[in-house]
């Protein structure tokens, strides 16, 4: 049954190879290319016959491959080009939020967990448990508040949903992009080590996001000075990740730059996390002195500007 | 297939020459003449196929979609391993279960209304763009399945969630305590179980196997907010 299989598969290889030679070349019709599949099929049984069609399905095999190695990179109006950014296992993840959890001196996120291959995957659905996190443990301490003093009214909140995604996918992109462009734009001053690229910056970003989702988990509990603890505790090791990812490219650079350039990456994810931790997280006094139903939740003696419960709650 | 490849050379015949005709001359060592015909009579029955739906009458249109939906329902709520939700997809049950769920979680009071639960768009947001963004992301890892037949999976896999809904609002109607919230609560976990289970049941053979984990956790996030969403629904 050799004759079937050749004329039912290979066939159609061909085709697009004889096409690709002669572009000009109408679609063959079957009995064209019976004829040459007759006289290959002639040889069918004798050993030789064999190895001759094996040559052609070589010849047209490498030409192939060849053919796909000369082809330019996907533009980035086509799906492919998107794809390549979502390339991973779940291996690597894995072992890439491993490593944004456990950040080491010498070791180099970007080269050493993302070898230079970095993808979407990960920032991308990093932010959004984050978001969808920080909402849900939000209301979650509304809950335990009331249960706690059921003078406070309890509401879904689901408007702190909009709140943080907007806020945290801002965040994960714009300053990624204004680092890398900073970065970029320093790029001369630097002879050793170029600038990480875009997508390598967001993935930083992203993976370093990764330990606040346990930390909001953590903040469940009611005992402010654990939930200031674990916010020192998930911060440090964020921006631990962020500045020795950051050292090798900063280094070259005068000492100013790069102390401002550090300082500014710490502080604008101490603020993500400060702002979390004062919005989604209001804690509430331990006894409430009388009851006031419009308010769904009052902040304690945080250093927090008097303006802000009061726009929320006439907002 | 055998009546595309006609030859040229061929007259017009009314039916199609046989595929392997020349084949019969050339002489195999073991001399099997290899011959046969191969059509495929289904043309003439396409062409009534097609003037029928639309001589047909309103309620034979309405009734046959109806059961298509019933049908896929009822794959869902007994998740197998079958074919028949990605093979005919319709977006009509998923669009159905979307506006219910969004309508039944309406609150009926109108104070508050920031602070209170989702809004029907919000809803409605959420499960479209989640579903989209969900297939996406399993397209872009290398998935194989369509774009429509992965919305039309997870569209379809809402309805325990729906029912979970439905639940929720009868219970609330009995006195509010803590065994009301725990029963909800048991509710809605069940439901979201299944839920996972059965979208996992169809989507996850459409993945290489080194990302399956990937593809699907999306799908157990998808489903944890709406769940949450059900659950916090006070009215």
């Amino acid at each position: 049954m050799a004759a079937a299989d050749e004329l039912t598969f290979h066939e159609f290889e061909e085709a697009t190879n004889l096409l690709a030679e002669t572009p000009d070349a109408a679609t063959t019709s079957r009995s064209d290319q019976l004829t040459p599949k007759g006289h290959v099929a002639v040889a069918v049984g004798s050993g030789g016959g064999f190895g001759a069609e094996d040559e052609v399905e070589e010849d047209s095999d490498k030409a192939a491959l060849l053919q796909e190695q000369q082809k330019p990179q996907p533009g980035f109006w086509t799906f492919g080009y998107y794809q390549s950014f979502f390339d991973v296992d779940t291996s690597q993840v894995l072992d890439r939020i491993k490593g944004s959890l456990l950040p080491r001196p010498g070791h180099n996120f970007v080269r050493h967990h993302l070898r230079n291959r970095p993808d979407l995957y990960g920032p991308f659905w990093i932010c959004a448990t984050l978001a969808f996190v920080l909402a849900v443990t939000g209301n979650l301490t509304l809950v335990l508040a009331q249960r706690r003093d059921p003078s406070i009214h309890y509401s879904p909140q689901f408007h702190k949903v909009t709140v943080a995604g907007i806020t945290i996918y801002c965040y994960a992109w714009l300053v990624p992009l204004a680092l890398w462009g900073f970065l970029w734009w320093r790029k001369g001053v630097r002879e050793r080590m170029g600038p990480y690229t875009f997508l390598e910056t967001v993935s930083i970003y992203g993976y370093s996001l990764f330990v606040f989702i346990p930390m909001v988990v953590l903040w469940l509990i009611p005992v402010p000075w654990l939930q200031w603890l674990f916010g020192a505790l998930a911060l440090a090791l964020s921006t631990a990740g962020l500045v020795f990812t950051l050292w090798p490219v900063v280094r070259e650079d005068t000492r100013l730059v790069a102390a401002a350039l550090l300082s500014t990456v710490v502080l604008l994810h101490a603020l993500l996390a400060l702002g979390c931790k004062l919005y989604f997280f209001q804690s509430l006094p331990p006894e409430h002195p009388a009851p006031v139903p419009h308010v769904s939740a009052l902040p304690s003696s945080a250093p927090l500007p008097p303006t802000l419960p009061q726009s929320r709650a006439t907002s | 297939m055998a009546e595309a490849e006609e030859s040229p050379g061929d007259p017009g015949t009314a039916s199609p020459r046989p595929l392997f005709a020349g084949l019969s001359d050339i002489s195999i060592s073991q001399d099997i003449p290899i011959e046969g015909e191969i059509t495929i009579p289904v043309r003439s029955r396409i062409r009534e196929f097609d003037s029928s739906t639309l001589n047909e009458s309103v309620q034979n249109t309405i009734m046959r979609d109806l059961k298509a939906v019933g049908k896929k329902f009822m794959h869902v709520l007994y998740p197998r391993k079958s074919n028949t939700l990605l093979r005919d997809w319709d977006l009509w049950g998923p669009l159905i279960l979307c506006v219910t769920l969004a309508l039944m979680l309406q609150r009926g009071s109108a104070d508050s209304e920031k602070d209170g639960g989702p809004q029907f768009a919000e809803v409605f947001v959420i499960v479209w763009f989640g579903a989209v963004t969900i297939t996406l992301n399993s397209k872009l890892l290398g998935g194989n399945i369509s774009f429509f037949q992965s919305l039309c999976v997870l569209g379809y896999c809402i309805l325990p969630l729906t029912v979970a809904m439905l639940i929720c609002r009868l219970v609330l109607l009995a006195k509010p305590g803590p065994v009301n919230f725990m029963v909800r609560l048991f509710v809605v976990i069940v439901m979201f179980a299944w839920s996972i289970v059965a979208s996992t049941a169809f989507l996850a053979d459409s993945q290489p196997p080194n990302r399956k984990a990937l593809a699907v956790y999306p799908v157990f996030l998808f489903y944890f907010v709406i769940s949450w969403m059900i659950l916090t629904f006070t009215p």
